[in-house]
């Protein structure tokens, strides 16, 4: 038994039936990410030696009867915008190279009361800045499917640990695509909730109207089950919302008769990859032959939502970022011979190449004389996202679309083109931008061998229509039985 | 839509940036590149609606205002790059 294949819900059965310990899963994953780390990069800090020990502790108290749990010494990563109490928050820039959180997210706290075992900090583009994790100030990641390819972004890290089986789930974050996007390029399970289902508490601000934490697994089943541990209201962030918790392992019914899909056609037209179309229409066939009622319709805000996306995330960010200055924590600079040379010299060493491109857009748009040009129109744009929605879920269940347009690239191949590298996000920024859920699923392979993924996106805390839709798909098609990433290419 | 070098400088200085003479031509043709693209919000169907802020519904969350005590003052003041007591160091500001 190859203990590092297996997914979490049958790590799990493992667990409750004496099969394996809490020590052997954690030794089996400490010693895959000594085996491939070297090749995929996709740790910014690891926590092997704390994770072995944390384990011995679990299993005592487990074997002891002290704690019970279903889930308690499952291994997990983390990624590295998410605070975890001191441990180090780096948000993979050289402004938060040596900032130590003083204090756990909630989601940090919620995977803590599960007694899950932190196995590391995971790589990502700057402050979640970008597509590819090659914005990340300290190092690449590399595509366990081809080492020679990006693992898509922001949350890379996160999903190419996934892939690599380094850690048997982890945690990202999506603001236009950086939990979905990954997760296509490596073949793996992402899902972006409905902003307001998990707290944002402890995870670094990007664009805080949509910013929201989610899983990235291997299947399906373990996505709903890491929901499960992180929804809920939290009073700490305003903005999630007070619902009733839902239990999403029991929304897999592995059914999909009667289920009405739209496919949207602007989204399959100008600039998708012919293969990734194609993969696209064979999934949405296999959709009907599970009984889903398919339908053709015009939805036509992508380019539109894109546009207003750069706008909305580039302002929040330009503000956000606008707390680091070198004085309360952060880098700072030693050219300084006053307090206004000491704000502009530490944000200037301290931010990378696209941090800073970000934060001048985003100074750019809200700055007077261009406010009611770009940004005023760009938040129109968000109602009109927001309502055209609305009318196509008066008429179907789920919408499917391409994650992305394309497969994972060549790494450096797009990276001296910024406006390309934002175009590349036309399928997964409205959902952001209308603030609700997206699961990324793969749906085959293109004639490289590299993953496609697949973008089923729901109504408003409608996740277990889209988890039990994309479960549905998952079951009959069986990706994971497959298609293994292979770590081909790289440095021989 | 033209981004001038004196725009690009203006907006750095706003953004409390110090660009390097390659930065700000880098920076002046990305802006010119992206704002281009961007300017489609304008041929937008937008007319008579109004703007979403979020996509929460709107309604205020409100708390008592208590204050509460962040009890490890150590940790916070571990990430200060200077620090002098329990007091951030900052560079003489009244002259």
């Amino acid at each position: 038994m190859n203990i590092t294949e297996l997914t979490v819900h049958e790590l799990k059965d493992k667990l409750a039936s004496k099969e394996l310990t809490v020590s052997e899963i954690t030794k089996a994953y400490v010693d895959r990410i000594n085996e491939k780390e070297s090749e995929v990069g996709a740790f910014v800090t690891t926590y092997c030696d704390e994770a072995i020990s944390k384990a011995k502790e679990i299993e005592e108290k487990v074997n002891s009867g002290e704690i019970k749990g279903e889930l308690a010494g499952i291994p997990i990563g983390i990624k590295d915008n998410i605070n975890v109490k001191g441990a180090k928050t780096t948000c993979s820039s050289k402004m938060l190279e040596n900032f130590v959180s003083p204090y756990d997210a909630t989601v940090t706290e919620k995977l803590n009361a599960e007694n899950l075992i932190n196995l590391g900090k995971l790589n990502m583009d700057e402050f979640a800045m970008g597509g590819s994790t090659e914005h990340s100030a300290f190092h690449n990641t590399q595509n366990p499917w081809n080492l020679n390819c990006v693992p898509g972004g922001s949350s890379g890290g996160s999903a190419a640990a996934v892939a690599a089986g380094m850690v048997p789930w982890a945690l990202g974050s999506d603001t236009g695509g950086s939990i979905r996007q990954p997760a296509s390029f490596c073949g793996v399970v992402g899902l972006k909730p409905t902003y307001g289902l998990v707290s944002r508490y402890g995870l670094v601000a990007f664009a805080s109207s949509l910013d929201q934490i989610g899983p990235i697994t291997k299947d399906v089943e373990d996505c709903a089950m890491l929901l499960n541990i992180i929804t809920g209201h939290d009073e700490k962030d305003t903005t999630s919302e007070n619902i009733e918790k839902v239990d999403y392992t029991k929304v897999l019914k592995n059914d999909v008769k009667g289920l009405r899909i739209g496919v949207p056609k602007e989204f399959y037209a100008e600039g998708i990859n012919e293969e990734v179309k194609a993969k696209l229409e064979e999934a949405i066939a296999k959709y009907k032959e599970l009984g889903a009622e398919v339908e053709e319709f015009s939805l036509d805000v992508a380019k539109y939502s894109l546009a207003s996306y750069y706008i909305i995330a580039c302002a929040e960010a330009s503000s956000n970022l606008g707390r680091f200055d070198g004085i309360r924590y952060g880098y700072r600079t030693e050219n300084y011979t006053n307090l206004r040379e000491l704000f502009r010299n530490s944000r200037s060493e301290g931010f990378g190449e696209e941090v800073k491109r970000r934060i001048m857009l985003g100074t750019y748009v809200l700055s007077s004389g261009y406010y009611d040009a770009y940004y005023k129109k760009a938040q129109q744009v968000r109602t009109l996202v927001r309502s055209e929605f609305n009318k196509a879920f008066e008429k179907y269940d789920v919408i499917i679309t391409p994650t992305s347009p394309v497969v994972a690239f060549e790494t450096g191949s797009k990276s001296n083109n910024p406006l390309e590298m934002y175009l590349a996000d036309i399928c997964t920024v409205s959902v952001n931008i209308a603030g609700l859920p997206g699961i990324s699923i793969p749906c085959g392979v293109d004639s490289n061998g590299m993953p496609v993924g697949m973008q089923i996106i729901g109504n408003r805390f409608e996740e277990s229509t889209i988890l039990n839709a994309a479960y549905t798909y998952e079951q009959a098609t069986k990706f994971r039985d497959n298609y293994k990433p292979e770590f081909k290419g790289g440095a021989e | 839509m033209k981004v001038s070098k004196e725009e690009v400088m203006h907006i750095a200085k706003l953004a409390n940036l110090n660009l390097r003479d390659e930065e700000i031509d880098k920076f002046t043709t990305n802006l010119e590149d992206i704002l281009n693209f961007a300017d489609i919000v304008n041929n937008a169907p937008v007319e008579g609606l109004t703007e979403s802020f979020g996509v929460n519904e709107n309604y205020n969350v409100f708390r008592k205002d208590e204050i509460k005590v962040f009890e490890d003052n150590e940790a916070l003041l571990q990430n200060a790059p200077e620090k002098d007591r329990n007091m951030f160091k900052i560079p003489k500001v009244i002259q």
